[in-house]
């Protein structure tokens, strides 16, 4: 199998990339760049897409494209994962580098972040290795401007023989210049190549004459006699097959050029790190008169807030206080909206009653229609529109902002000592707005064993499907039903508590694995600790109120309607002079009492497996079905309908404790069989939290009888 | 040479010079790539609460590095 097309295809196929379409005229436009240099931020504004961004590297883990109009053709932009070199040192290292060597794309846009431009010279020298069909962007120009770092562009262009492109990739206007470079280029056929000590260039000399006779695959004869020097294992096989029929020939230059490397005592290794070494010492020439820093202290500012956010003293109670602030500013901010909503959508569920009396609709249809899918969904939005509309841009606003690598460096340690990887602090973050979502970002770990830590522990975190639950149980039991700030604020510090504990038990259920079933010791982690960015606060709020928390709401309420309904039906058919409701519910009993839940709870959490949003507006369901039917309108008749149904503050204990530890949702369990292809880790990801569920909710309560 | 130590003796505040790599594998090729080669300046920014990792400016960004990987890593304070 040589390097042709349908073997090259298949490959990219395999790394989950498949080029769309193309428009004839259009042409392949790939995105190169370091990790968090703002490449998906440049994709974005230039596709129109919405690939998630945020200050932390990595956020980027597969390859996104999408169409890019410029002067009326339809360009196709790949977004490459992010990535220091084109060594393929790492699976995106690798997908980046195969998709500039063998998809071929028509020009590579190396994103380079202006305040740290020497080590994104780094890469643009190693691509253009590869290709001359290379666009230099300089991204963060407003950042650099703001710090003080002055660039001469035009001298940068000249030395490398590209065109070199400033822009700050926030500000759509700025990426005119990169449209109209990408639109009229004509690339230089001899552009900047890097230098290599003369050793290496001695031997390099030997290969590339042969290599230049062999059939010519696309690939520069220089780059093919380095890697084959270097004896690159990902590409040396392929080449080798190509080149089959020159092997005793190939072999022999190789074996001289081997010859003169080892004669001045290079070995693999060494000769690896003197490659690594000529580019970055050139991309520090390069930089030599191009970057000025007219404001020595430039670092001040972030400097300072690091010390205070990481210090020994603060670091742990700023987090903690952080994430009580983002709960109390989430709870007061939607105590109101959320009770307007709820009295709005019951006022219209008693208008469509009227309106289905008034058109003499059989009974049955009203009470599948409205009281079934139509109050499960008045429900659902109204308990778990407001806080997630509040919490999602809180939290993006954090990420934007750069805090969560932070939180990943202060939480190194802890981690550490459960034999994992700071990053995970990372993915937990990810996992408060959506528990797939950290299963996914889990891909930032390099370390198998620590990333399927991370995938296992994730569901510990409660996503924000559940915080709604929570924060409404830990107020109308432990707080009062009131709504002044104070209760507010006893809230948030209460649900801050809860939060503490799931991670406590991530960081307990890590430690257990490694010490069992993922035996390991922690492996090496450099972790990048960004510069602070002002967060574009507009742009974020509606971002996430828009792909977020619209999309998180649709896919509840897609769930809750047919919940809604097969409730109202369980509610409804009888068997045996008893509603299928109360027989379900009746053989979950006791087994639910033994965990100080009852029937119904635990029923209403096994058909909550879809999304955890429809837990409480199920029980609600059950519960009125089977009395009286209530008006619900606040928390405060809520709290009445559940004590009425036996609930006391230890039920509401167990509620909690079995809210944040239980199976994950389907689309999380989903995610986990995705990311992991066993169907074993799949099951011990939805066993082991339901496990530590049970268990301590069956401990606590049997404590609570013991005392009591 | 006596003013030779590793970067875990680097107090915050401090610079030093990269000397030799003694890590191996893909610790040393990510080290190489964020730019620690031969004779780079780094400079230690501080600890991490928990006394590790500890964050250093490396060619213009700030790298946090486990002290365990500091060991392997030498350098001539200056």
């Amino acid at each position: 199998m040589g390097l042709t097309n349908s073997s090259t295809g298949a490959r990219l196929a395999e790394l989950g990339l498949k080029l769309q379409s193309r428009d004839p005229s259009g042409q392949v436009i790939a995105l190169a760049g370091n990790p968090n240099v703002g490449k998906s931020t440049i994709f974005n504004n230039l596709t129109g897409m919405n690939q998630h961004t945020g200050n932390w590297p990595g956020k980027t883990v597969s390859c996104a494209q999408g169409r890019c109009l410029i002067g009326g053709r339809g360009h196709i932009m790949v977004d490459l994962p992010g990535t220091y070199s084109l060594m393929a040192h790492s699976a995106e290292e690798e997908v980046a580098r195969n998709f500039i060597c063998f998809s071929r794309p028509d020009a590579v846009v190396v994103v380079c972040d202006a305040t740290c431009l020497e080590r994104s010279l780094n890469l643009a020298l190693q691509t253009l290795e590869i290709t001359n069909r290379v666009i230099v962007c300089i991204n963060l120009m407003d950042e650099a401007r703001r710090k003080g770092i002055k660039l001469n562009l035009p001298l940068l262009s000249r030395r490398l023989g590209v065109p070199v492109v400033g822009v700050s990739g926030r500000k759509k206007k700025s990426l005119f210049a990169l449209l109209g470079a990408i639109d009229d280029v004509e690339f230089s056929s001899s552009p900047l190549r890097l230098k290599y000590c003369p050793e290496i260039e001695n031997a390099v000399s030997v290969l590339e004459p042969l290599v230049r006779r062999l059939p010519d695959i696309g690939l520069p004869p220089r780059w093919l006699s380095l890697k084959l020097l270097e004896n690159d294992e990902t590409l040396t096989a392929e080449l080798k097959a190509r080149f089959s029929g020159y092997g005793q020939e190939l072999r022999l230059a190789l074996a001289e050029a081997h010859a003169i490397l080892s004669a001045e005592g290079i070995d693999a290794l060494r000769l690896k790190d003197l490659m690594v070494s000529a580019s970055i010492s050139m991309a520090a020439e390069l930089c030599r008169g191009v970057v000025t820093y007219t404001d020595p202290g430039y670092r001040r500012l972030d400097r300072r807030i690091d010390r205070v956010i990481t210090s020994r003293v603060g670091g742990y109670p700023l987090m903690l206080a952080l994430l009580a602030l983002v709960f109390w500013l989430t709870i007061e901010g939607a105590n109101y909206p959320s009770q307007l909503l709820s009295a709005l959508l019951f006022r219209i569920q008693d208008m469509l009653t009227a309106l289905f009396r008034a058109l003499g609709a059989p009974e049955w249809l009203h009470g599948a229609v409205v009281l079934g899918i139509y109050r499960v969904l008045a429900w659902v939005v109204s308990v778990m529109l407001p806080p997630m509309a509040i919490f999602f841009p809180l939290f993006t606003l954090l990420e934007d902002v750069g805090y969560l690598p932070r939180v990943a460096y202060n939480l190194d340690k802890p981690f550490k000592r459960c034999k994992a990887c700071g990053k995970q602090a990372l993915c937990m973050a990810m996992g408060f707005g959506c528990n797939a979502a950290g299963i996914v970002g889990s891909r930032i770990i390099d370390s198998p064993r620590e990333r399927l830590l991370a995938i296992l522990t994730n569901n510990f975190v409660p996503c924000n499907g559940r915080f709604p639950t929570l924060i409404s149980i830990l107020t109308m039991f432990f707080v009062g039903v009131g709504s002044g700030a104070a209760d507010s604020l006893l809230s948030a510090v209460m649900m801050t508590a809860a939060i503490v504990f799931s991670v406590a038990m991530t960081f307990a259920v890590t430690k257990l694995l490694s010490a069992t079933l993922l035996k390991g010791i922690p492996s090496s982690f450099t972790l990048e600790l960004p510069p602070f960015r002002k967060p574009q606060i507009g742009k974020v709020i509606l971002r996430s109120i828009f792909d977020r928390t619209i999309f998180v709401l649709g896919r509840a309420a897609a769930v809750a309607a047919p919940a809604g309904l097969l409730i109202w039906l369980m509610a409804n058919v009888t068997v045996g002079g008893m509603s299928l409701l109360s027989h379900c519910a009746g053989f979950l009993d006791p087994f639910a009492r033994l965990m100080g839940l009852d029937g119904v709870i635990l029923m209403a959490f096994i058909l909550g497996f879809p999304a955890n949003e429809i837990v409480i507006p199920i029980i609600i369901m059950a519960y009125t079905a089977q009395g009286s039917i209530l008006e619900l309108g606040s928390l405060s008749e809520l709290r009445a309908l559940l004590v009425s149904n036996g609930w006391t503050w230890a039920t509401a204990v167990s509620m909690i404790i079995f809210t944040l530890l239980h199976w994950p949702c389907s689309t999380a369990l989903i995610t986990v069989y995705r990311e992991t292809h066993s169907r074993k880790w799949t099951a011990l990801a939805a066993a082991i939290p339901t496990a530590a569920g049970v268990l301590l909710c069956i401990l606590f309560t049997a404590a609570v009888r013991i005392i009591g | 040479m006596d003013n030779q130590a590793c970067l875990n003796d680097i107090q915050p505040g401090q610079r030093a010079r990269i000397l030799e790599l003694l890590s191996e594998g893909s610790m040393r090729r990510r080290l190489l790539d964020i730019g620690l080669v031969e004779s780079t300046e780094v400079e230690c920014i501080g600890r991490s609460p928990g006394g590790d990792p500890s964050a250093f400016l490396i060619r213009g960004a700030v790298i946090a590095i486990r002290s365990e990987d500091c060991r392997n890593i030498i350098v001539r304070p200056c």
